[in-house]
């Protein structure tokens, strides 16, 4: 007896600290959030229950256009993301030797060691007009006069990418890492070509890693706000922008919150059709051992 | 013709040489092992015949072509791998299809020949399931079967009941065989059991430190062992230092290090005054007088094994002997003085290895 209550009473504590912090972090702000949203502001200090928030937003094209674009520019981001990470990931996991496998990883996490806001000041001091860049290309005589590459959705999707690549890594090299190397060796010996392995036997093997990252790279995207702002400038119409606007600029809470909650809920509908479209489930993927 | 044949195949790694100079024939339908220790180079020499290493030196025919300069994926020889390879994300069905998939066939085509293979290794109607929810056997066979529908001039196993366990690996070695007979096509296995190529093998390659010591029937190595390796690896065997002190026409007699003399038969070119093993099969000794050695001792322990009980036998030198004791007449008791006796043609003498 005294050894299960001991047991259950670790186990109260070790789920604590977790418990806390989703609740105190994640689920009271989101429940206040959901709140604020619902409420109508009718006079000074007076308010009603209502869906008027929520009305307010799609009769407005402005912010259901941003969503939208926010969401296929987030999209768009994370099959970057994925182009380019999924070679260095299996190069790490597969081809890499021993020893150097951590020194790449650890390359990998250097941006990490940055603050998002000196790496988007980076790109800045290389796009803009007058930046290393345009200045090195009229120096070599390349271009006649100096060019500005900031403020464009090229930069900003650039940016996000950098800033998001590693989160698609890490989960895609350690699914990669458990890849029996015999796998890859039996589809060539059964006749496969370097295609038909790749696609019938490297993706299927790493679906798990491809999910979890792809998840992960979305969220943060469509949920940043630092980069598009800084490398997009007025023109990068960003969702989180928004938010801000409506909480900071135009201190109209109710506004905020509301789009808030949209977020939340249109990126993890995108989630949704994404998994439904690749026909993945979260429980095989994600949870998968 | 051989459905496979190497010569002079050499594969080193640095300055490391895994495979030296191997050659072998493969006739066309038999069942052809390699057996060797852990370490001996046996996967390097599969892995260069499916391809996936490119030798050194040497050539590799199948079916009289060279095919060193083949890609992997062109060369009709399949491969049961150590661990099976089974690829968990499909299904036993799809598993199958694979190859008949790369290969272009037609899905209908595809689909009645996976159901005849399954069929043919016994397991019919699971196309369906996962790989995971199959015994070890079972996958094994699923192993088989997603090689075999690709009708391959040579199957190539490497270990394969490796992993399996001691019951079921028994059971396997049997079914092997059959599927062997049944398939008709040449198998190249790999092990370093020796029992498992004892047992399944038409021809018998043993291999050590990256060379072929001798090839033949699982009967002539066992019988007529070429070497020491050979003698003291296929099958169980007593072995007994000493130095050659008379040699008599075949027969020399042996002092023994631990004292003691017997009569042997040499096997090699041992001369003497050279160091020498000598190598006594349990069954080729007897206790009581009669042979033209005897060996005093005493009865050291009683090891019961059905048909294959033994009475283990401490010499009065000190050396243990184990005596095969097939009527399981136990040979007494524990501590009674016996007598091993045996013929000088059953004690085969060679020159004593890394001396
Ligand atoms: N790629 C490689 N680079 C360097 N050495 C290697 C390589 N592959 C194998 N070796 C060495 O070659 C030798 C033979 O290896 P191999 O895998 O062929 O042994 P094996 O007979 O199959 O052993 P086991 O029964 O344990 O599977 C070993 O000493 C191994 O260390
Ligand atoms: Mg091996």
């Amino acid at each position: 007896m005294m050894g299960r209550d001991a047991g259950r009473l670790s186990l109260i504590l070790l789920f604590m600290p977790f418990a806390l912090w989703i609740g105190l972090l994640i689920v009271l702000p989101q429940l206040g959030i959901g709140y604020v949203s619902l409420r109508e502001k009718v006079g000074i200090n007076q308010y009603e229950f209502g869906f008027k928030n929520y009305a307010d937003f799609i009769s407005e094209p402005i912010y259901r256009n941003t969503l939208l674009r926010t969401a296929w520019m987030s999209i768009l981001v994370t099959a970057l993301a994925l182009i380019a990470g999924f070679p260095v990931a299996y190069y790490i996991a597969k081809i890499a030797k021993t020893r150097s496998r951590a020194a790449l990883f650890l390359m990998c996490l250097i941006p990490l060691w940055v603050s998002d806001l000196v790496r988007a000041y980076g790109w800045i001091v290389l796009l803009r007009e007058t930046g290393v860049i345009s200045t090195a290309l009229v120096s070599i005589g390349l271009i006649s006069q100096p060019i500005e590459m900031l403020y464009t959705d090229m930069t900003v999707i650039i940016g996000l990418v950098y800033t998001v690549i590693l989160f698609m890594i890490v989960p895609l090299v350690s699914t990669l890492q458990g890849m029996d190397d015999a796998l890859l060796e039996a589809g060539y010996n059964l006749g496969g070509s370097r295609f038909t392995v790749f696609r019938r036997i490297i993706v299927p093997y790493a679906m798990p890693g491809i999910v979890a990252g792809s998840i992960i790279t979305f969220m943060l995207t469509a949920g940043s706000y630092l980069t598009p702002v800084l490398l997009g400038g007025k023109n990068s119409s960003w969702f989180t922008e928004q938010i801000y606007n409506q909480f900071i600029t135009r201190y109209n809470w109710e506004a905020g919150a509301t789009f808030g909650v949209l977020l939340l809920l249109f990126t993890s509908l995108v989630v949704w059709l994404g998994l439904l479209l690749t026909g993945q489930s979260l429980a095989t993927t994600v949870a998968k051992d | 013709m051989y459905d496979l044949s190497c010569s002079g195949l050499t594969k080193r790694f640095g300055p490391f040489t895994a495979v030296s100079d191997v050659s072998l024939d493969i006739p066309s339908g038999s069942f052809f092992s390699i057996l060797g220790p852990s370490g001996c180079g046996k996967t390097t020499l599969m892995r260069m015949i499916a391809g996936f290493e490119s030798p050194s030196e040497g050539d590799i025919k199948i079916k009289g072509e060279s095919v060193v300069a083949t890609p992997p994926n062109k060369r009709n020889v399949k491969m049961v791998f150590q661990h099976l390879a089974l690829f968990p994300m499909m299904s036993v069905g799809e598993n199958i299809a694979y190859g008949l998939r790369c290969r272009g066939e037609k899905r209908g085509a595809i689909g009645a020949k996976v159901a005849g293979i399954l069929d043919r290794v016994g397991l019919p109607g699971t196309e369906d399931k996962r790989i995971d929810q199959l015994s070890g056997g079972q996958k094994q066979r699923i192993a088989i079967a997603r090689c075999m529908v690709l009708e391959p001039d040579v199957l190539l196993l490497d270990e394969p009941l490796g992993a399996l366990d001691l019951k079921l690996r028994e059971h396997m070695k049997i079914e092997l065989k059959l599927l062997q007979n049944q398939f008709e096509t040449t198998f190249l296995y790999i092990t370093h059991d020796q029992s498992e190529a004892l047992v399944m093998s038409d021809q018998v390659a043993v291999m050590n430190a990256g060379r072929f010591e001798q090839i033949g029937s699982p009967k002539e190595l066992y019988d007529a062992p070429v070497s020491g390796f050979v003698a003291g690896f296929v099958g169980d065997s007593n072995c007994l230092t000493g130095t050659i002190a008379t040699v008599d026409g075949a027969d020399a007699r042996v002092r023994l290090d631990d004292g003691g003399e017997l009569i042997g038969r040499v096997a090699d070119r041992s001369g003497p005054g050279d160091a020498v093993e000598v190598f006594l099969r349990p069954e080729a000794l007897s206790l009581g007088a009669g042979g033209a050695t005897t060996l005093p001792g005493t009865v050291d322990s009683l090891l019961f094994n059905g048909a294959n009980s033994r009475v283990l036998v401490k010499l009065a030198t000190g050396q243990m002997l184990e005596v095969a004791d097939p009527a399981q007449s136990g040979g007494g008791a524990v501590g009674d003085t016996v007598t091993v006796s045996f013929q000088p043609e059953r004690a085969r003498v060679f020159a004593r290895r890394g001396a």
